[in-house]
């Protein structure tokens, strides 16, 4: 089987000539692009938690000294940054779900907004319950 | 590029998942690791990390959102328009992400 025929050679396609900035002429681009950037955000802050994680083959005051060293304004801001972009794609993402996996009961399309809000219930809950489960745990 | 098109699915897959774990749960990890233990809001000194469940649940949550960033990642900077080299992209992107889940396999191993 031709892989061609699935996927043409992108530089055999015709493509409208644009600009490298067209994603700041919308509203709707610029949210994209911000959508799209949060995934960025999100992986830095799992590497970061990565070398914390990592202290702890030099013991837990390694790991102790590492997490004070986060409490500087510079890295509030970062984490600030990462949390609005985190709850960006969590929103983005639930919504985008609600419209890919049409939830149906019987013959009627149960409402997207409901599922929407189900899921944001969800999310809720499985965040009180890892707060609660680290607030037990921890040591 | 036949076996690079044959493993898409897999990728896709991957970003898939890495979307719904990052949906879910890295939001209230920002608030306790950015915030709540940094702060001296819960004292943490991380020997829950130790444990093996715990290490397979920490696996899950820092690899697969790797996934989800390099396909966007990859994704955003072909419609940015920017002229980068697609294939060389592709390998720092999609291998970023393995590279991560080897460093976090071996991370999780020593603690």
């Amino acid at each position: 089987m031709s892989g061609s025929a699935i996927r043409p050679d992108i530089s055999k396609l015709y493509h409208a000539k644009m600009p490298a900035t067209w994603w700041l002429k919308k509203p709707a681009y610029l949210l994209f692009m911000l959508r799209e950037l949060s995934s960025v955000f999100i992986a830095i802050f799992l590497v970061v938690f990565l070398i914390q994680l990592s202290q702890l083959s030099d013991g837990p005051e390694a790991y102790v000294a590492f997490a004070r060293k986060l409490s500087s304004p510079a890295w509030i801001v970062f984490h600030i940054v990462a949390l609005l972009f985190a709850l960006l794609h969590s929103a983005t993402w639930f919504q985008s779900t609600a419209v890919v996996m049409p939830l149906r009961l019987g013959e009627r399309e149960v409402p997207r907004a409901l599922v929407f809000a189900a899921t944001i219930g969800a999310w809720i809950a499985v965040s009180a319950v890892i707060l609660i489960l680290f607030l037990v745990l921890r040591g | 590029m036949s076996a690079n098109r044959n493993i898409e699915p897999l990728w896709w897959a991957l970003f898939s998942a890495g979307g719904v774990v990052a949906a879910f749960l890295v939001p209230i990890h920002i608030f306790l690791f950015g915030f709540a233990v940094p702060l001296g809001w819960i004292p943490d000194s991380g020997s829950l990390f130790r444990h093996g469940l715990v290490k397979i649940y920490l696996f899950v949550l820092i690899t697969l959102p790797l996934y989800h960033w390099a396909h966007r990642f990859y994704f955003t900077l072909n419609d940015m328009r920017l002229g980068l080299p697609r294939k060389p992209l592709a390998i720092l992107c999609y291998g970023g992400a393995v590279v991560g889940t080897v460093m976090t396999l071996w991370v999780l191993l020593r603690i």
